[in-house]
């Protein structure tokens, strides 16, 4: 069955592939001899390559960040609220590029890849890649693209650090960061669920020690756990309430004093588990929550965050949401009170919204408003 | 575009080049203004999600914050000035938040709408009705101006803060210096400005 796809996507999108030769330094001392990074771009680079934002996708995401990849495709990409035509990351004057990070599973070199000697997936073989060398692997695609300076750098949760990393990283080549919904680091609360997580899969009898693709099978069961932990801390007790409440499943009201599918929050969190098994890698979760568990540019400056960013050039936009309670506003503000120690230019919006961490993907008004506002003035910066 | 008046003053009183704290920034048009004119560097802080809309429009470096917080991101001597237009008395805590614009900035600058007005004192005095003007056009149960002073009660406060008052203007109705208000200042003046620092 196709589908008219709506006026202010961009459409129809294939993602592309290129493959990189030359060996990429990792922060743990290994290399990846050779690599793949899987992305998609929306819009028109133009003539002096100056209009390129770079999306960085959170845990879970991809490079499909917008578009669909079929008339039949039944969700656009993670980030369609914003980026398209018209959209505050506005496709009709902004080249958008998405990539999948190293380690994923949507198509970059990850866990699943097959080796390149061995001829068999690496599995827990995989090294553990940090934000710092996502950084460094995307800074190679830019190279590869021909943009020498980003627009913008652009990343939510996992990604907003990713773009903070960006920052510190290459401060010559992006103009701008913004920066929503993250945190300068993790907090030992947010470590702690993604340590269950981890435990959930490594602890499944079918992760055989990551090597579970020989048998063709995944640990189902541990990677749907972890991602029903992770959705309770996408979303706030107020928008879990008005969701669900205590719905029940079936109507009648009667209790089954059983362990089965009653309240209908369970049947949706064992949903949300079942489909992302299909959809999702376990050596994947468990890589990226330890890269998140490791974000801290702040360590090796003392802890002192103003430090690690004294040398920044970039321009920030740092968004949060009041219901957020896994990046909650005042980790947001610690990246904000350090960049204005360094007199840095930065602006800081707290956007009122009840879905919790979530929020970053829903298309609220006042949210729009400020990242539209803030990005039109970006193209008019670089002459778009 | 016609600046406000008072906001007019503000940008003669700060030296070009200098970095400026201005709490309750509105839509940014003063340190846009200085930033265009002035060559200042700096930021807003507001409160209010639709100026802060306004303030990223205008290239302002704004972050959004609740005054009542106090200005505990920001370290001591920080700026040049901290400017407060027409917020002082909205706030919580008007006496803390002097003494906030004088630990993060070398001078401060406030200006707030004079509640000895002779206008607000008719209105008081011959309608019964709390008074209503153009620079207080809310209800009394829905207007955020809870801490509302006159010229001789913010004078008192800085005495006593140990505060030297470095400059005074004094603006009618007309957000004009006429001699009304220069001769009785608390009497004819609606807008108070002040230029100040720590003695």
């Amino acid at each position: 069955m196709s589908k008219t796809l709506p006026a202010d996507s961009v459409g129809l999108v294939t993602p592309q592939t290129h493959h990189f030769d030359t060996p990429l330094p990792l922060d743990c001392g290994r290399e990846l001899s050779s690599y793949d990074l899987v992305y998609e771009t929306y819009g028109e680079l133009n003539a002096d390559r100056s209009n390129a934002i770079l999306l960085c996708h959170a845990l879970s995401g991809s490079h499909h960040a917008a578009g669909y990849h079929s008339e039949d495709e039944r969700k656009p990409g993670w980030w369609e609220a914003c980026v398209g035509p018209g959209k505050p990351i506005d496709t009709n004057r902004f080249f958008v590029v998405c990539s999948n990070n190293l380690g994923g599973c949507h198509g970059s070199t990850g866990p699943s890849s097959i080796h390149p000697t061995r001829g068999e997936p690496y599995g827990s073989d995989f090294p553990l890649v940090t934000v710092g060398d996502w950084v460094r692997s995307q800074a190679q695609l830019a190279d590869v693209l021909g943009i020498e300076t980003w627009a913008a750098v652009v990343g939510g949760s996992l990604g907003g650090m990713q773009a903070l990393q960006w920052s510190i990283d290459y401060p010559e080549r992006l103009r701008h960061a913004v920066l929503i919904a993250a945190a300068p680091k993790l907090s030992a609360q947010n470590i702690a669920f993604n340590e269950v997580a981890r435990q959930a899969i490594l602890s499944d009898a079918q992760f055989h020690g990551g090597r579970y693709y020989e048998q063709n099978k995944q640990p189902e069961h541990g990677l749907a756990l972890a991602r029903m932990l992770g959705h309770i801390t996408y979303l706030s007790d107020d928008a879990m309430r008005a969701k669900f409440g205590r719905e029940m499943r079936k109507g009648d009201g009667k209790l089954k004093f059983s362990f089965d599918v009653e309240f209908e929050v369970e049947s949706y969190l064992r949903y949300q588990g079942r489909s992302f098994v299909d959809r999702f890698d376990a050596n994947t979760y468990l890589l990226m929550t330890k890269a998140l568990d490791y974000f801290d540019p702040a360590a090796t400056h003392d802890h002192d965050l103003s430090a690690a960013l004294a040398h920044v050039t970039a321009r920030y936009l740092v968004l949060s949401f009041s219901s957020d309670w896994r990046f909650p506003p005042s980790r947001s503000r610690e990246i904000v009170r350090a960049l204005l120690d360094g007199d840095k230019s930065v602006s800081y919006s707290e956007i009122e919204a009840s879905q919790g961490h979530d929020a970053f993907l829903m298309p609220i008004p006042h949210y729009q408003a400020v990242l539209g506002s803030y990005l039109a003035n970006v193209a008019r910066e670089v002459g778009v | 575009m016609a600046m406000r008046p008072d906001l007019e003053i503000i940008s003669r009183w700060i030296a070009p080049r200098s970095r400026v704290l201005d709490l309750g920034c509105g839509d940014g048009t003063l340190l846009r203004h200085l930033q265009e004119t002035r060559e200042v560097s700096g930021y807003g802080l507001e409160i209010d999600p639709d100026n802060i809309v306004s303030c990223v429009k205008n290239r302002v470096n704004v972050i959004q914050t609740n005054l009542d917080r106090g200005l505990s991101d920001f370290d001591e001597d920080s700026f040049d000035y901290v400017v407060m237009s027409q917020t002082l008395q909205a706030v919580n805590y008007p006496d803390r938040l002097l003494d906030e614009m004088l630990r993060v900035g070398r001078e401060g600058i406030v200006t707030f709408p004079n509640f000895a007005h002779w206008r607000l004192r008719f209105h008081l005095t011959v309608k019964g009705r709390m008074p209503m003007s153009g620079a207080l056009p809310h209800s009394w149960y829905n207007t955020p101006n809870i801490h509302l002073c006159t010229i001789r009660d913010f004078e008192a406060l800085c005495e006593s803060k140990g505060i030297r008052i470095l400059q005074r203007m004094v603006l009618d109705h007309t957000h004009r210096r006429r001699w009304p208000s220069r001769l009785l200042p608390n009497l004819m003046g609606e807008i108070a400005m002040y230029r100040f620092r720590r003695r």
